[in-house]
């Protein structure tokens, strides 16, 4: 059994959440492992990789406090995980339009069925109420090659959005 | 000749600045084949700086030549280079040898000019662009004992068009 847990936190936004968080699992003895932070809609949202040999009951206690006082929804979950394992995208794609239901939906389908392996993904809506706008920034792995991510993207873009792929060309000096 | 060991970050080497080569000797030519066959043996395989396998002397090799479709100087043997003129700004992922399994955006150079001496010790002058600049611009960082970790920019940032697929 691995000794890494995942970390969920939810919560209005405020000062100080990830300091006091990450020194309440540091005094309990844990190792950090990767995470990411977000503001989605104004909440405040973190997955954090958590290394123990602590039950999830005693580090639910290490952090109880800090989860109560800034009023946080918080869960560990035991996964299996490794570290060094970073896949390299090769492409980024966006795809941005007026917002309606279906875009997120019908695009990753569009990409899972060309082989499209999402590796990354972050939306934001934007523009009005009246008019928003839907962007969402994906970066992956092409597996069947550029061809079908090309069908792909013509497919999308019938939805009325917009698509633009660029490939990533990592240079690694 | 000899494929060296690549230096991993945090190895202090790494953040020194390297001094100017001086002597264009044999020894000079013996380290210029090993460190080209170093970085032909790394992952990519498109740079190397001298300083990535501890020695402090301002050297560089970049040959971008094997990607498909871009241009290239071929091999370049980089001895006490400086870069001359820098036009316009892209962001690019790079990753290094001597930073193992991570990739970041860094902001580059569209184009520049430089210069540089040979392995002869003859001054040189070369203008890049592209991912062969950028590649440049990665290596002759190294021999300010900078990485490309000290110029990473979020992954949200995205100031400029990208080109199409179409």
């Amino acid at each position: 059994m691995s000794e890494w847990k995942m970390l969920t936190l939810v919560g209005q936004d405020k000062p100080g959440i990830v300091a006091k968080i990450t020194t309440a699992l540091f005094d309990a003895g844990a190792k950090l492992g990767e995470a990411s932070m977000m503001r989605l809609g104004g909440n405040f949202t973190i997955m954090l990789m958590v290394k123990s040999e602590q039950s999830i009951e005693q580090l639910n206690q290490s952090i109880e406090s800090v989860v109560k006082k800034m009023h946080l929804a918080s869960s560990f979950q035991a996964i299996e995980a490794t570290l060094y394992q970073h896949e390299i995208p090769d492409t980024r794609i966006t795809v941005y339009g007026a917002d309606r239901p279906g875009i997120v939906a019908r695009a990753t389908t569009c990409l899972l069925d060309a082989g499209f392996n999402i590796l990354d993904l972050e939306s934001d809506v934007a523009g009005s109420e009246e008019d928003p706008i839907y962007i969402m920034h994906i970066e992956g792995i092409a597996s069947n090659g550029p061809e079908a991510l090309e069908k792909a993207i013509a497919q999308i873009k019938t939805n009325g959005v917009n698509v633009d792929a660029t490939s990533i060309d990592v240079m690694i000096g | 000749m000899a494929i060296f060991d690549i230096l991993k970050y945090p190895d202090e080497a790494l953040k020194q600045i390297s001094e100017p080569v001086e002597s264009f000797d044999d020894d000079l030519q013996a380290f210029l084949a090993n460190l080209e066959e170093t970085m032909r043996a790394g992952p990519g395989g498109v740079g190397i700086a001298a300083a990535q396998v501890g020695s402090l002397s301002r050297i560089a090799i970049v040959d971008v030549s094997s990607k498909p479709k871009i241009k290239h100087n071929g091999c370049m043997i980089l001895i006490n280079p400086e870069i001359k003129t820098w036009d316009g700004m892209k962001i690019g992922r790079e990753g290094c040898m001597s930073v193992p399994d991570y990739t970041g955006n860094v902001i580059r150079a569209e184009k520049i000019t430089l210069q540089a001496y040979n392995a002869q010790g003859d001054r040189v002058d070369y203008e890049c662009e592209g991912y062969e600049a950028r590649a440049v611009q990665h290596e002759l960082d190294h021999l300010d004992g900078m990485l490309f970790l000290d110029r990473l920019v979020s992954r949200r940032t995205d100031l400029f068009k990208r080109k199409n697929y179409k």
